[in-house]
């Protein structure tokens, strides 16, 4: 293909025609998706993509490590069980870790407004190191930029992670069958619920607590226990699991059927979507997996993660079947079902 | 969780529905209309239509106050937070609502001040902590959110809270049914009345319709169980031949209503002599505007309205779907043209809206449910 001819197919292949950028476009739903596909693959990557999983495999030199990056922009920057700091290491590690690897090293930017106390600062950087100690996950370099006073939410931080490929585990959507089991490490919606509730716009209380964590020691086990049988796996941030699962649908054509009396729900977050109209499976996590596994390793992986601290809870939600093609559906408890799609937007309480 | 899981319990449920299909006659086509855009999206949320036999049909209502709202209001609010630098405040079911320009969140993208509530208390508050501000609030929902927009009016006059407004667009669900009634297309057997709205009007509103329409109400909860229960005491009366008013939702709903509510709505609020809906067009009556006592919290009367018209695009068939005519997935645009994501008409922006809630919920499902049954055998 000559050059002219490449920036036409280049070209053609932008589809993303928003005329500007909204918040939904940041929000993990559709619309995020349509920006990513739409403006930054056909323009960086030539238009050729593989199904954009949480990181990349990247081999040079006869060996293979997997990279992945993230943003953390969170408002209020602590919040119970967890703080910005803390939510960048394990944000990025569990990338890799749903990608089947093991995080071996960080970079980290921050970007900070004029203006930050110093405390505050302070302790993200000791959450940080605390969170990478847990990982066992060094952070290699860096780099400190400060905005004006106004510019930022008092401090953002980008975290690059490289990590090792578990051996035995490939994650791949094209490689889900008909009858694979859907396997979820724990209860949802804790960590999206937590931030709207301390952002205090709501009145309302509950204890909860951000569920944000280091995912491996789990991911670990998983692969101990059903390594060859693992299809795919995701961690179920912005969009939440229905999002992610929307994703998988699309990229396997295939249809993903859950179980609503399986899905482990809190009462505190139960409640809080009852009030606010929002449903769980688009609840931000920030400490929890979805994998897809083989029928005949679901009973091994299932005991494997429950008898891993922090997996007692796991549990088998659903499995893919061949319909509805690309599609979500729940079964209610009663008889009934639904389609559940992607969030669009940013979850928008219901009030009138 | 308590007034939700036994309102959800399979077993009860699996009664009540034995009990549906008792009582309807196979030979008979049923059409009930709900009323309340909450009854709507509860009954696609729990797949309650794959429970009830296939001659109960449900219609979807007008009472989803996103949905009825015409685009002019919103071109109109809108045009008052541009030109005037006023702060334009909403429930979050508003901020993706289309206007001509673009949903409020689409303007927020480009630099007018727009902001999310939670109350109308929230909005008087910003007020309060912005003396430099003017802050607007645009107040939808019928008699059910009426209340607290009356209530934080009354507080912002008592307290002299000057840079605080409210753009009313409160509409009152009555003449909504009735209009619906009215048109000569509509061919209904009974309804599910409001839960919400009831609990501030109560249920002796809708006796005419028992009265003078001959066709049975029952004011209904909004979990599985509550919409079963409804439909069950609709078949009864149905069976009995009767038509009479029934309270299903006794557990919130008073028959008299919320006479505190009804009181400070009657303080602060006046009728307006016609308003328009859209999909229905100018119903008399149907809609509330501040009395002239709180003429100097009133957007409409503080600031210059441009009073913009919109007609929907032809293509578009809404009000034929919001009166029950065409199922959502009968209209042109459904599911190509017009998605949740690029709504055209209003019923695809609010989730308890009729099309947004079948496209999320039910669109696709069919092929589902097929497959699921097939693989079963």
């Amino acid at each position: 293909m000559n050059g002219s001819a490449a920036a036409a197919a280049v070209a053609s292949s932008i589809r993303f025609s928003d005329p500007q950028i909204a918040m939904a476009h940041g929000a993990g739903g559709k619309a995020s998706r349509r920006l990513v596909e739409g403006l930054f693959v056909p323009l960086l990557s030539g238009g050729l993509r593989e199904a954009l999983g949480d990181a990349a495999r990247v081999s040079f030199g006869g060996s293979t490590v997997a990279i992945t990056t993230d943003s953390f922009v969170v408002r209020p920057l602590r919040f119970p069980g967890g703080s910005i700091g803390e939510l960048a290491v394990n944000g990025t590690m569990n990338d890799l870790a749903v990608s089947g690897a093991k995080g071996e090293a960080m970079v980290a930017t921050f970007v900070l407004e004029e203006g930050l106390a110093t405390s505050v600062l302070e302790a993200e950087i000791r959450a940080m190191a605390a969170a990478l100690c847990a990982a066992d996950v060094a952070l290699v370099a860096g780099d400190t930029k400060v905005v004006e006073r106004g510019k930022a939410d008092g401090m953002y931080i980008t975290t690059t992670g490289i990590g090792s490929p578990l051996s035995q585990v490939c994650v791949d959507p094209r490689s889900v069958r008909r009858g694979d089991k859907i396997l979820l490490s724990g209860p949802i919606g804790d960590h999206g619920i937590t931030i709207l509730l301390a952002r205090g716009d709501l009145d309302l209380e509950a204890e909860l607590a951000s569920d944000t964590r280091c995912i491996l020691p789990l991911v670990e086990a998983l692969a101990r226990a059903a390594g060859p049988g693992i299809r795919w796996m995701r961690d179920p941030t912005r969009g939440g699991v229905a999002t992610v699962l929307n994703e998988l649908a699309r990229d396997c054509g295939l249809g993903v059927v859950l179980e609503e009396k399986e899905l482990p729900v809190r009462d505190q977050v139960r409640g809080a979507c009852e009030l606010l109209g929002l449903d769980p499976l688009h609840i931000a996590n920030e400490g929890q997996f979805v994998a897809v596994v083989a029928p005949e390793y679901a009973d091994a992986a299932l005991n494997a993660l429950r008898s891993t601290p922090g997996g007692e809870d796991a549990c088998a939600i659903g499995e893919v079947r061949s319909e509805p093609a690309c599609a979500v559906l729940v079964m209610t408890n009663y008889g009934g079902s639904r389609i559940v799609d992607m969030l669009i937007g940013d979850p928008l309480p219901r009030i009138c | 969780m308590r007034f939700v899981d036994e309102f959800r319990d399979p077993e009860l449920i699996a009664k009540a529905s034995d009990e549906i299909r008792r009582l309807s006659d196979p030979n008979r086509h049923y059409r009930f209309m709900e009323v309340c855009g909450g009854h709507t999206h509860a009954i696609y949320r729990f797949g309650l239509k794959d429970i009830l036999p296939s001659n109960i049909e449900l219609i979807h209502g007008p009472g989803c106050p996103v949905c009825v709202l015409p685009m002019g209001r919103i071109d109109d609010g809108l045009a008052v937070a541009k030109d005037a630098n006023v702060v334009f405040t909403a429930f979050g079911d508003m901020m993706r609502v289309p206007g001509t320009h673009g949903s409020p969140l689409e303007h927020k993208a480009r630099g007018v001040d727009v902001r999310i509530v939670y109350s109308p208390a929230d909005a008087l508050q910003l007020a309060r902590r912005n003396p430099d501000k003017q802050i607007m609030f645009f107040a939808i929902g019928f008699e059910t959110t009426a209340p607290s927009t009356a209530l934080t009016l009354m507080r912002a006059k008592a307290e002299g809270v000057k840079n605080f407004s409210v753009f009313c667009n409160h509409v009152t669900i009555v003449p909504g049914i009735r209009a619906i009634l009215d048109s000569p297309d509509m061919r209904l057997d009974a309804f599910i009345g409001p839960g919400h709205v009831s609990t501030v009007i109560g249920c002796r509103p809708y006796e005419w319709i028992a009265r003078t329409e001959n066709k049975p109400v029952v004011t209904s909860g909004f979990e599985p169980l509550d919409l079963l229960q409804s439909i069950v005491m609709l078949l009864r009366q149905l069976k009995a031949g009767e038509a009479k008013v029934e309270n299903q939702y006794k557990r919130v709903v008073p028959w008299e209503g919320n006479r505190a509510a009804l009181k400070v709505l009657a303080e602060v609020f006046q009728l307006r002599p016609y308003f328009e809906w859209r999909g229905l067009g100018f119903i008399s009556q149907s809609a509330l505007k501040l009395r002239d006592e709180y003429a100097e919290w009133d957007a409409e009367r503080r600031y210059p309205i441009p009073g913009t018209r919109v007609t929907d695009p032809k293509a578009a068939q809404c009000g034929e779907v919001l009166k029950g005519v065409l199922k959502p997935a009968q209209c042109k645009l459904f599911g190509n043209k017009c998605t949740p994501e690029h709504p055209i008409g209003a019923l695809m922006v609010s989730s308890e809206g009729s099309c947004a809630a079948y496209y999320n919920y039910e669109h696709r499902k069919a092929a589902a449910m097929a497959s699921s049954a097939g693989s079963a055998a």
